[in-house]
């Protein structure tokens, strides 16, 4: 259960990025809705405010026009007579700087007509909160328009110090919901992390557990166990093809060795010498054949041949099979039947079913006895409820077959059946047909060729599907 | 014949260039595929013997594209270690003659450098082909020896055509299974000597000249003196 630090730490940087990502873009939706908020009312209440008194100040200044600086003086008296709540704050004054009407001691230090100015004023001598908006009148005295902003900064210090504390609020969901991702992407990647530090580790048999939810944490876990699968079936097929050189390849190596050794120390002339050299050479090119057998039969189940695969009829290429070992069965003086009737559409590997054909025909042809019989046979069979159109060849000999046993075990790399110890041949040829029919994902069958005589004959069965099999996972 | 030998192997390359020597041969020989290159594409030779994967940067295969690339058309011969089937198409593709996977014959060398080195002569298909008192008649598919009918099949007029076409020239049993029957595959026996001794059966039998030879460790020969 112990995952190297290192994948602990990679996981742990991933799961903090994204909460922190998270984490951002909520703070980020936050800071907007606030901005919002507050430009929404604080903002919209000071722009109400400055309206009301740029419009009072127009009003006023129009009224001086109409009626000079005592209409002006009175208009101020009648408003501030009706301003209920004390907000209003007026200030005018002539030319010389008399104060003439208003609520407020002085001009404070605005200048310039259309300026506004804030902060505190004295107004009948206490100090106010003040915006005030200052005109000039044609006159040369000077207009104050203006509200006391005493209640609406109180307003504004509430609003901002229930923001200040929603944000904070915020910030800490913020956090608590990256932890939150975090956890929720250790605890579904960890068991995948810790597998695949086990398996690092050379315990090819540990798979990712999976949910039953079926998310795309599963889909990964689905995915890397498909890979592990076929991984450990490469790593068969490579302990295969060790133990294969291993098993078989050391003793024709070996004896090929004495021979040549013998030779060279007992030789009495030298035609003895070169017979045993040319034996040296056939047991060498035996050698490399096996070798080669065995290393395409590994390649054929790793699934690593499919170039050349093409959509190609069958019927031909087992007439063409059965043709070149015709030969050999007449010098045995066997008959061979063919029956195959096309055409028979496939699609695979011309050379391959071509060596598949052959070994089968070569196999009939040894082990049936002189005078014997090989039949080769094909069919189109009807297709199965939901399964693929399947092609049918066959090879079948009145060789002395193969008990039940046996033929659990034929295909299996190098074996041999104890009657076929005395002909000669690898062990290889069944296991690469069997390699073959699986790349074209079919099978080899094997059964008694005459059920129930004796001897009962071999027969070799290869379905095939019709349809182009799919690459292996 | 002048052969170029790119191969990084000293031990293959010195085997290779002394049978080829003695065969009567002129070889250059070019350790990586860098000066090979240079070599092949500077000089003319009549067959290139090019192993699959070279030292230097510049492999068998990118050799010949590049060659193949500047039009220059000499035949190739790979060699290679490599012996799966798509190793060999893809060979095949970037512009190789024939493929042979090591360890080789060395006459199954011989016999294909020299079958590639031959250039085509330039007359008009033959119809009829002709050793010693042989004769095949490409028309009316017929086969006479001595003036007699010689009755053949089809496949045994195709493995005849074959090395009657290569006349005087040693034709392996690999080279037989991929011109006359057209498959890449281990016959596991020697069904390709089956189907020649049959031939020589209607060729040679009742005729005091055999015209069909076995070449020891090598393959057949169709030829007049013996």
């Amino acid at each position: 259960m112990v995952a190297s630090p290192r994948l602990w730490r990679a996981l742990g940087g991933a799961g903090v990025r994204l909460a922190a990502f998270f984490a951002a873009l909520f703070l980020v939706a936050g800071v907007a809705f606030v901005m919002v908020l507050w430009l929404a009312t604080a903002g919209a209440l000071d722009r109400q405010a400055d309206a009301a008194i740029r419009a009072d100040a127009a009003a006023l200044v129009e009224r001086f026009r109409d009626g000079g600086a005592a209409a002006v003086a009175e208009a101020i008296g009648d408003r501030m007579a009706e301003d209920v709540e004390q907000e209003a704050l007026y200030f005018l004054a002539d030319a010389a700087g008399t104060r003439l009407a208003g609520n407020l001691d002085g001009p404070g230090v605005s200048a310039g007509d259309g300026a506004w100015q804030g902060g505190p004023l004295l107004r009948d001598g206490e100090r106010a909160e003040a915006r005030v908006l200052r005109r000039d009148l044609p006159d040369g005295g000077t207009l104050l328009v203006g509200r006391d902003v005493q209640d609406r900064q109180a307003l504004r210090a509430l609003l901002a110090e229930g923001l200040a504390s929603s944000a904070a609020v915020a910030l800490l969901l913020a956090l608590l919901g990256a932890w939150l991702v975090r956890r929720a992407l250790e605890a579904r990647l960890g068991p995948a992390v810790e597998t695949a530090a086990a398996i690092a580790q050379g315990d090819l048999s540990r798979r990712v557990p999976l949910s039953s939810s079926r998310d795309e944490f599963d889909g990964l876990g689905l995915t890397m166990n498909a890979m592990l699968d076929r991984i450990g079936q490469l790593m068969d097929g490579v302990r295969g093809v060790s133990d294969a050189i291993a098993h078989d390849l050391r003793t024709p190596i070996a004896r090929a060795r004495n021979n040549l050794d013998e030779a060279l120390a007992s030789a009495r002339d030298e035609a003895v010498l070169r017979a045993a050299l040319e034996r040296g050479i056939v047991d060498l090119d035996n050698i490399s054949r096996i070798f080669q057998a065995v290393l395409r039969i590994a390649e054929l189940e790793a699934g690593a041949r499919r170039a050349a695969f093409a959509p190609l009829d069958l019927a031909p290429l087992l007439e063409d099979a059965a043709e070149i070992y015709a030969a050999s069965a007449e010098v045995r003086e066997q008959t061979l039947e063919v029956s195959v009737s096309g055409p028979l559409p496939l699609v695979g590997d011309r050379d391959l079913l071509f060596q598949a054909m052959a070994n089968l025909l070569d196999n009939a042809v040894k082990f049936a006895p002189p005078g014997g019989r090989v039949r080769l046979r094909s069919s189109l069979l009807p297709a199965q409820a939901g399964g693929p159109r399947l092609l049918r060849v066959s090879v079948s000999d009145s060789g002395p077959g193969l008990d039940p046993a046996e033929r659990a075990r034929a295909g299996e790399r190098f074996f041999r059946a104890d009657g076929a110890r005395t002909t000669p041949g690898s062990g290889l040829g069944l296991s690469l047909v069997r390699a073959v029919a699986a790349l074209h994902g079919g099978e080899l069958r094997l059964a008694d060729a005459r059920p129930g005589e004796v001897p009962p004959g071999l027969e070799a069965t290869l379905l095939l599907p019709v349809e182009a099999p799919s690459p292996p996972v | 014949m002048r052969v170029l030998l790119v191969e990084d192997d000293a031990e293959v390359a010195r085997f290779v260039r002394k049978g080829l020597g003695e065969a009567g041969h002129m070889v250059e020989h070019s350790a990586n595929g860098r000066d090979g290159l240079f070599l092949a594409a500077s000089e003319p030779f009549d067959v290139l013997v090019l192993d699959r994967m070279l030292p230097g940067g510049v492999d068998g295969v990118r050799l010949v594209e590049t060659l193949r690339a500047q039009g220059v058309r000499t035949p190739v011969l790979f060699l290679s270690a490599l012996s799966a089937v798509d190793e060999r198409v893809r060979g095949l593709k970037a512009g190789g003659d024939d493929y042979l996977t090591k360890p080789f014959a060395f006459e199954e060398l011989l016999v294909r450098v020299e079958a590639l080195g031959r250039r085509p002569s330039g007359d008009a298909p033959a119809t009829r082909l002709r050793v010693a008192d042989l004769e095949m008649d490409l028309l009316s598919r017929t086969v006479t020896r001595g003036g007699k009918r010689i009755d053949v099949q089809p496949r045994e007029f195709r493995l005849l055509e074959h090395l009657m076409r290569h006349a005087g020239q040693v034709v392996t049993r690999t080279m037989l299974l991929e011109k006359v029957w057209d498959y890449h595959f281990d016959p596991q026996t020697n069904v390709i000597d089956v189907h020649v001794s049959r031939l020589r059966q209607k060729i040679d039998k009742g005729f005091d000249k055999p015209l069909i030879h076995t070449v020891r460790n090598a393959g057949y020969v169709v030829r007049a003196d013996p």
